[in-house]
């Protein structure tokens, strides 16, 4: 297991920031750390990263524990933190070459320039940090962050300050490193999860609410599947009502178009075919609505907020 | 460890901290040394630095407050201090580092003065016989290069404490007066006069003037060594509490 969060909690005074939360990423998965803000992300970022300790529980990197021997599992890490905060008097290649020797990186020059060009800061690389715009900069918290090939990458709100066309490079950065590489990144954003993570951890209120694939979280938390569909003719409704798989249904505008409610989506498929041959008619379309992972979230993490 | 003290001193050359404090000690005792009357040396007629080395301390609780006050206020406040200390680099290795880039600093500042020590040689009339007290001033160098890094691990210890470079200064500016010189004053209170000698022995100043006058007396160094581990130790205490 790449990272492996076991009972972790970490109380400041008398509020509980993370409450026993468990999970476990292994190598070469690409992780989405959803939640509202407050829920814990941060904090339990922080603790794998070895900058603060946990109150209870325990976390490892690599098999290796982040309290017991933190300067190995600072080595595996890669660790871009909330803000991006940056040495703003120093030039790109001057920090990055920085972060390399003190990471303990061989080969320095070469390593910089490699990854110089892999974040595209080729024509920014002799430019101090502090004259760099907003995405710029986060292009070189993430250079430090890659700089060692680290076995783990630990991004707090990597994509913050991104325009369209740099957000996708971004995201395509990170698939590409996450196939080799573990990563963990947390984000407010839910089409950047569905964009780029296989596994989706929603943590609320210090609790890990949801942990599932990003294709899968969907269907798990809705009993009723919806599907929409459409024939080539029009289709009696009353034969709908012949199938007991079909829960509900509705026409849309016309009698070609319908919204069907099922609870078992492959039965109730069958059975529109079966519909459609009774008519001599086919089927033109036929999608299973999802639910978006922003519905998701939001109805995972309501609650009430005291202002 | 080694990186992020080279970090220092690059930093301190790019900004104008380095510049500033080194320029601003060399004219105020220059101009004590040389120029004004009432202390300057060729005034004096004696062939020593003595005003030079009074005045030290005093310079130094400004400017080393300066130089240290941002070690890690600034880092705290821009958030910095979480990239460093997730690197793999451990606690001590930064304060060390930050710690001896600062004290680097100071001793780079005092190091032109030793042309205050080859010219008042060279003014005395018959400088082999009557010149400067060799071992009287070599002990003040020493003296003043230990007592600056006692001033220096106060300086980082300060900066450790709060994330405004303003507080970090004035507590260090603070710390710095109390431990070189309060001590002679407290000794003077009546109530804990009978205790003088042990009083004044806490303070900077008493083993500062020992070592001056060129007796490098052990008690003296390990005074020096165990103030400066001390305010170390308690800058490590502070800086790891963000673990509680």
């Amino acid at each position: 297991m790449s990272i492996q969060v076991n009972n972790l909690s970490k109380n400041y005074g008398t509020q509980k920031a993370i409450d026993s939360i468990n999970f476990e990423i292994p190598a070469g998965q690409i992780v989405g750390f959803l939640g509202p803000n407050g829920a814990g992300k941060s904090t339990t970022m922080k603790i794998l990263t070895g900058f603060i300790p946990p109150s209870s529980g325990s976390a490892s990197i690599c098999g290796i524990d982040v309290e017991e021997n933190p300067l190995k599992t600072k080595g595996l890490i890669g660790y871009l933190p909330e803000h991006n905060p940056l040495y703003l008097d120093m030039y790109v290649k001057e920090y990055l070459n920085f972060m390399a020797e003190i990471q303990g990186v061989k080969k320095i020059k070469q390593r910089t320039s490699e990854i110089i060009e892999i974040t595209g800061l080729q024509l920014e690389k002799r430019k101090k940090i502090g004259q760099l715009s907003k995405g710029y900069r986060q292009r070189v918290g993430l250079a430090q962050a890659l700089i060692h090939d680290p076995q783990v990458l630990i991004l707090d709100e990597p994509t913050s300050g991104f325009d369209p066309n740099q957000l996708s490079d971004i995201r395509e950065l990170i698939k590409k490193i996450g196939k080799e590489k573990t990563v963990l990144l947390s984000t407010h954003i839910m089409q950047e999860v569905e964009a780029i993570c296989e596994r989706v951890i929603v943590i609320d209120l210090g609790k890990i609410v949801a942990d599932a694939k990003t294709t899968e979280i969907g269907q798990s938390n809705s009993k009723e599947i919806v599907i929409h569909v459409e024939f080539s003719e029009n289709i009696n409704p009353n034969a709908m009502k012949e199938y007991a798989e079909i829960i509900s249904f509705e026409p849309n505008e016309n009698s070609k178009k319908f919204k069907v409610k099922t609870a078992n989506s492959t039965a109730c498929k069958i059975a529109l075919n079966k519909i459609a041959a009774n008519h001599n008619a086919y089927i033109l379309e036929q999608n299973e609505e999802k639910q978006s992972l922003e519905q998701i979230f939001k109805s995972l993490t309501h609650h009430v907020h005291h202002i | 460890m080694f990186t992020i003290f080279k970090k220092e001193i690059r930093s301190f050359l790019s900004s104008l901290i380095a510049y500033m404090t080194i320029a601003v000690f060399l004219l105020v005792t220059g101009l004590f040394t040389w120029i004004f009357k009432e202390t300057s040396v060729p005034a004096s007629g004696y062939a020593n630095l003595d005003p030079l080395f009074a005045l030290a301390p005093w310079i130094f609780i400004f400017l080393v407050s300066a130089i240290t006050m941002r070690s890690f206020s600034e880092e705290k406040k821009a958030g910095t201090i979480e990239t460093l200390t997730t690197k793999a680099v451990s606690d001590l290795g930064i304060i060390l580092a930050k710690y001896l880039a600062n004290l680097t600093l100071v001793v780079f500042a005092i190091l032109p003065t030793l042309i205050y020590y080859y010219s008042v040689n060279k003014l005395a009339i018959n400088p082999e016989e009557t010149g400067i007290d060799r071992g009287a001033t070599l002990g003040s160098y020493i003296g003043l290069v230990l007592l600056g890094a006692v001033y220096v691990a106060i300086g980082t210890f300060a900066s450790a404490v709060s994330e405004n470079q303003i507080v970090s200064f004035l507590l260090s500016m603070f710390l710095c007066f109390i431990f070189f010189i309060a001590f002679d004053f407290f000794s003077e209170i009546p109530l804990i006069k009978s205790t003088e000698l042990t009083t004044e022995w806490l303070g900077i100043n008493f083993h500062y003037r020992s070592i001056s006058k060129g007796i490098l007396d052990t008690r003296d160094i390990v005074y020096f060594l165990s103030l400066s581990t001390l305010f170390l130790g308690l800058t490590k205490f502070v800086f790891s509490s963000r673990k509680w």
